[in-house]
């Protein structure tokens, strides 16, 4: 039962796909500034690292070795179209602010990354736990973003807003800066300090150290 | 002429792929710690993308685009709903072609970009430039044009990247943010900087 748990929670915090693993970071950037795509993004990417693991896992022996990354995408893409069917046909707006993101779930490292290191080696279920945990630490990462980006950049949460800004009469002046691409790099370069922070043993190792202040005397 | 040569100034600078769309990137943090890998890596980059999008850009006007079958005498046919499989099939059967290609003709090519040419196909750069090319509505010369600009663009970005890591190694960063967490904010800035781009008109 807590390898299920280890499974299924070991990837939000202390082996996340974006902060730790550096996987999925394209679409991670790109669709947060709106807090209702990124959560459409977040399920889409979610239900399909859950269910090409689950089917590649179902077939992991008979996939011949030299073939295999041709059938993991064949099986990533064909889930991916049924995605995107399902986003023209019942939300088309937000399917259209996604614009090509969708389609680049086939290339999202995460599913690729989990397919090739876990649903090759692990049976269906755990595969398909495995799939839903980095699903889930992927779309924390998306909805802390993004609401830093969609609250600060234009005072809402879901469109509704929160601050009354300036143009309507309030108080909040919104910063504009937080809606444009390079604040995406900053806020998540924020979270990972925070995390790393609180989860000291993520920390990377200098390369170089710099050395400790040296007196005239003591260096003779 | 012009209007190619603007569409290359904007693929390279005003869209730049890594820094305003933000495609490629995991390979973009990972692999630029090394400004001769980064070249390495670019290259590539440039090459396939020269090839996969105005390939995939025949196979969507071709064979995909509604209405495209019509010389097969299926002429209510609309199979773009099938592009996302075939153009990812397209690039991994090019990134392996051109894999066996190089390392059958030129050997020393081929050990320059060898290790970088599988990691390729799951670049979401390549994949990026056929899905923009196809909602943008590219025809054929212009994908040429776009393809390469793309890739200039992707491959100028990891090689500043890694010019600014290689120096950034000896400078004392905050314990948390070692290693991923400046290099995301050393991107933000380069991001910053490539949007004084986006007032150019062309």
């Amino acid at each position: 039962m807590s390898n299920v748990k280890q499974v299924l929670f070991g990837p939000i915090l202390a082996n996340n796909p974006i902060a730790l693993q550096i996987l999925g970071i394209c679409s991670a950037l790109a669709v947060t500034s709106s807090l209702s795509v990124s959560l459409v993004m977040a399920i889409a990417l979610t239900l399909v690292t859950a269910f090409s693991s689950f089917f590649i896992a179902i077939i992991r022996n008979h996939i011949p070795n030299s073939i295999r990354i041709i059938v993991q995408m064949i099986i990533i893409a064909s889930l991916v179209i049924v995605v995107d069917q399902i986003l023209k046909a019942f939300a088309f707006e937000i399917s259209k602010q996604l614009s090509v993101f969708v389609g680049l779930i086939i290339t999202n490292c995460i599913v690729m990354g989990r397919a090739e290191a876990f649903a090759m080696k692990n049976g269906p279920v755990m595969s398909f736990l495995d799939g839903i945990g980095n699903g889930l630490g992927y779309s924390v990462m998306l909805i802390i973003v993004a609401i830093f980006r969609e609250l600060l950049g234009a005072g809402k949460l879901f469109g509704i807003e929160i601050f009354a800004t300036v143009q309507n009469g309030g108080w909040y002046q919104p910063n504009g800066l937080m809606l444009l691409p390079p604040s995406a790099f900053f806020v998540i370069g924020l979270v990972i300090w925070a995390l790393r922070a609180y989860k000291t043993d993520q920390v990377e190792e200098p390369d170089f150290k710099i050395a400790a202040n040296s007196r005239a005397q003591e260096a003779l | 002429m012009e209007h190619y040569i603007s569409l290359f100034i904007k693929a390279v600078f005003v869209e730049n792929m890594a820094l305003a769309f933000f495609l490629g990137m995991c390979t973009f943090l990972a692999l630029s710690k090394k400004v001769e890998t980064a070249i390495g890596l670019g290259i590539a980059v440039v090459v396939v993308l020269a090839i996969t999008v105005p390939l995939n850009n025949l196979l969507y006007q071709n064979l995909l685009v509604d209405g495209a079958l019509e010389w097969a005498g299926l002429p209510g046919v609309d199979l773009s709903f099938l592009g996302l499989l075939s153009y990812i099939g397209v690039i991994a059967a090019v990134v392996q072609i051109l894999e066996m290609t190089l390392d059958k003709y030129m050997p020393a090519l081929y050990n320059a970009l060898g290790v970088f040419l599988p990691l390729i196909t799951v670049n979401c750069a390549i994949m990026g430039a056929s899905l923009f090319m196809v909602e943008r509505d590219y025809n054929f010369s212009e994908s040429v044009v776009y393809g390469v600009g793309a890739g200039v663009g992707w491959a100028l970005a990891i090689a500043a990247l890694a010019g600014i890591r290689e120096k950034l190694k000896y400078s004392d960063v905050p314990a948390g943010l070692r290693g991923l967490g400046i290099t995301f904010i050393t991107v933000g800035l380069m991001s910053l900087g490539f949007m004084s781009f986006s007032g150019v008109q062309l």
